[in-house]
């Protein structure tokens, strides 16, 4: 095959599996927020719901595209490609097995961290160009906790980068192969602070419950996208869950041994596949049992707890990792 | 805060050139119903509220000089939809007091029993709508919001087999009730409300042991003591202020003096003490439907003949004004009668009605976040608001 054949199909193929993944895995979480809320979820669109991400997509393929009068047309119809571009470029430099992927660069996360936190730019367009009091003031919202979680997100990701002592994920994952006590998340705390704040930073970037501030469908209606109709409305829904996705395999592959696991090695992207699903879970849960804190507080809890944590423990590894190689 | 002279409107000393005017409700996930909350923004925070309300206004004053004694108490359920027992019954207390009718003692244990289990379900349904308010459809809030409803509906149960419907009864009728209790009801009752407590601590778990949830509601929509008792408020409010008030103690109706019982008071004023007193609340309301049961008398349920026609009953001229505690406060009916089947002049008193006027003393210098906590611990129900 030649390599610009390769090229132009390995990302295809990536694309459309995440694609398909999205559909997939809101089916995932509407069953298990059924579970948790001691209902059955969607049950009537085929075997026990399995058809039923394809009848939303199709409806929403079907839904009358609604833009407002008042909209910046411009902005309002460009805003859901700006934001789903760098939700679905986040999966470039993932490796799903090793040397299975787009494109495992030698600065991966940092190429990972850098587009996901470009996805303010089509939050902000949406909010902005929808003319919309509830949007601008969720857009408003979006600016404020974005910013102030990328940070926390990034210091937190970058302790595994220390411990690894590589930006390429291919080389956090090799870190972490052999056997479980590889692990990042098990490395004494070190680990399991960082994964924690992980988590907790990583709700904030995604925008879920306890801080979807954005979304606040009881204060704000539905935020930034409360103008969005039909693909529109699909396309953010589809770059929301894309991130989230993203996020879950980042997470996996930092703190959880990546492709690590029993079995032959052609389970490796199994593996990687269940734990992510398992970080998604677990996002998922917390989501489903908490409520949604207020804009000064999401920031206190940023700004006055989750930075200088996250700072701290980035150094104390920093600290860990020179004197375990001896470097002093 | 309190501004005397302006009652409807109270602004913070704000000066500047912007401010975003911003209508929350009618139609808005949080409005409870119809309500329309025009708020005066700086950034996120609320400079100055305004409300809108008569939405959802059904000339029920007007619409009861038209139907008789007899067709009315099923119309009163309509007025607070969500405690649809508690309207009813503060029409027929009117109607006896100004007939002098004797309510068999049976017929009073009974109308205990279906109110104290109706401010159970309609403080369940508060707990599911404010976590809701607070926690999002898509979040905890709604887990909580499912929870609840799933014991509501064990409530709805009863009164359906009770009654025969679940939302709008007709329990009541002036002189007693129109129905008994049907076999084996005490004892699904029974098992019911200690489902209901064992669910209420659970609850409390889930919720008091959360920070995020502390965080949202203490210190929030705080009510002095001085203001809840200007502005009128009643019932789980004004005893979230400090204020140890309750009709069913201060002025015992329908043999509420025969039952132990406390009254529980907060002193706080904020959310967080009305989710207290709300709470403290499910089980009182449980230990008097236990009671009831445990010394339901034998009897009559009615001290008049069954109804033949609807203007069966008359009532000689007078008027009088009764008052039940409902689970937002105080539920009174006013009845003025020219000695007809029909009344000449009937006014409610709504407690959401009068809950609602402490909101513009309370939103200003909140944040928008806070409103629709605020708003879902007033607790307001807006058929009761307009009626």
């Amino acid at each position: 095959m030649p390599s610009w054949l390769l090229l132009l199909l390995v990302p295809f193929v990536v694309l459309n599996v995440v694609i398909g993944m999205v559909t997939y895995v809101t089916l995932l979480e509407r069953k298990f927020a059924a579970r948790m809320q001691s209902r059955i979820g969607p049950y009537r669109v085929g075997p026990h719901g399995l058809l039923q991400p394809i009848a939303d997509a199709l409806k929403l393929m079907m839904k009358e595209d609604i833009v407002p009068d008042a909209a910046d047309r411009t902005v309002y119809n460009l805003a859901p490609i700006v934001f789903l571009i760098p939700c679905m470029l986040i999966f470039a430099t993932i490796p799903f097995a090793p040397g299975l992927g787009v494109g495992d660069v030698n600065i991966g996360i940092l190429f990972f961290l850098a587009v996901s936190a470009m996805e303010i730019v089509g939050l902000f367009m949406a909010g902005w160009g929808s003319n919309n009091k509830y949007a601008l003031l969720s857009a408003m919202r979006a600016v404020n906790q974005i910013i102030s979680y990328d940070l926390p997100f990034i210091f937190s990701a970058l302790v595994p980068v220390l411990l690894a002592g590589s930006l390429k994920m291919g080389d956090i994952a090799a870190a972490q192969q052999g056997s479980l006590l590889k692990w990042f998340i098990l490395y004494p705390v070190i680990g399991q602070l960082a994964f924690v704040m992980f988590i907790v930073s990583t709700l904030a970037a995604e925008n879920r419950v306890p801080f979807d501030i954005l979304e606040a469908e009881s204060e704000l209606v539905a935020g930034f996208r409360v103008e969005y109709s039909g693909m529109k409305f699909a396309l953010i829904q589809l770059g929301e869950y894309a991130h989230m996705i993203g996020s879950s395999f980042l997470g996996a592959l930092l703190f959880l041994g990546a492709w690590s696991g029993p079995g032959p090695e052609y389970l490796g992207p199994l593996w990687f596949l269940l734990k992510a699903m398992f970080v998604f879970l677990l996002v998922t849960w917390i989501r489903w049992s908490f409520v949604r804190i207020r804009v000064d507080q999401i920031l206190a809890l940023s700004w006055k707890a989750l930075l200088p944590a996250t700072l701290m423990l980035l150094i104390s590894t920093a600290v860990v990792v020179v004197w375990r190689t001896g470097g002093f | 805060m309190l501004d005397v002279d302006n009652k409807t409107r109270v602004e913070m000393d704000w000066s500047g050139p912007e401010r975003l005017q911003m209508n929350m409700g009618p139609q808005h996930p949080s409005a409870h119903g119809v309500f329309r909350a025009i708020l005066g923004l700086q950034g996120e925070t609320v400079v100055d509220v305004d409300a809108v309300i008569g939405y959802l206004h059904r000339c029920h004053e007007k619409l009861s000089e038209t139907l008789t004694y007899a067709q009315y108490p099923s119309i009163a359920s309509k007025t607070d939809y969500v405690a649809a027992m508690t309207s009813e019954f503060a029409y027929v207390l009117a109607a006896e007091e100004i007939g002098k009718f004797e309510v068999p003692k049976r017929a009073q244990y009974l109308r205990v029993i279906v109110a104290e289990l109706q401010r159970i379900a309609s403080h369940l349904l508060w707990l599911g709508t404010w976590c809701m308010d607070m926690g999002g459809a898509l979040g905890g809030g709604a887990t909580i919001f499912l929870y609840c409803i799933r014991e509501r509906e064990d409530i709805l149960d009863l009164f359906e087999s009770l009654v025969g419907a679940r939302l709008l009864y007709g329990f009541f009728q002036v002189g007693g009730t129109r129905y008994d209790i049907p076999d084996g009801w005490a004892e699904q009752c029974r098992t019911t409300i200690d489902r209901i407590d064992s669910r209420v601590n659970e609850y409390e778990q889930m919720l008091e042991d959360n920070a995020f949830f502390l965080a949202r509601t203490q210190g929030v929509g705080t009510v002095s003591r001085e203001l809840a008792e200007d502005v009128g408020i009643a019932g789980p409010l004004l005893r979230g202020s400090g204020v140890n008030f309750d009709l069913r103690k201060n002025v015992p109706y329908s043999s509420y003096g025969d039952f132990d019982f406390t009254v529980p008071v907060e002193t706080a004023g904020d959310c967080y003490a009305r989710y207290k007193v709300r709470m403290a609340e499910f089980r009182q309301a449980s230990t008097i439907v236990r009671q009831a049961l445990d010394a339901l008398p034998s009897g009559p349920i009615s001290s008049r003949p069954a109804l033949k026609s609807v203007a069966q009953i008359r009532i000689p001229k007078g008027e009088a004004y009764a008052r039940v505690e409902g689970p937002r406060g105080e539920v009174g009916s006013y009845i003025v009668s020219d000695g007809s089947a029909k009344p000449y002049r009937m006014k409610w008193r709504g407690a959401s009605f009068s809950n609602l006027a402490i909101l513009p003393h309370i939103i200003p210098g909140h944040k928008v976040a806070d409103v629709v906590a605020i708003m879902g611990s007033v607790d307001p129900v807006f058929g009761e608001v307009d009626r």
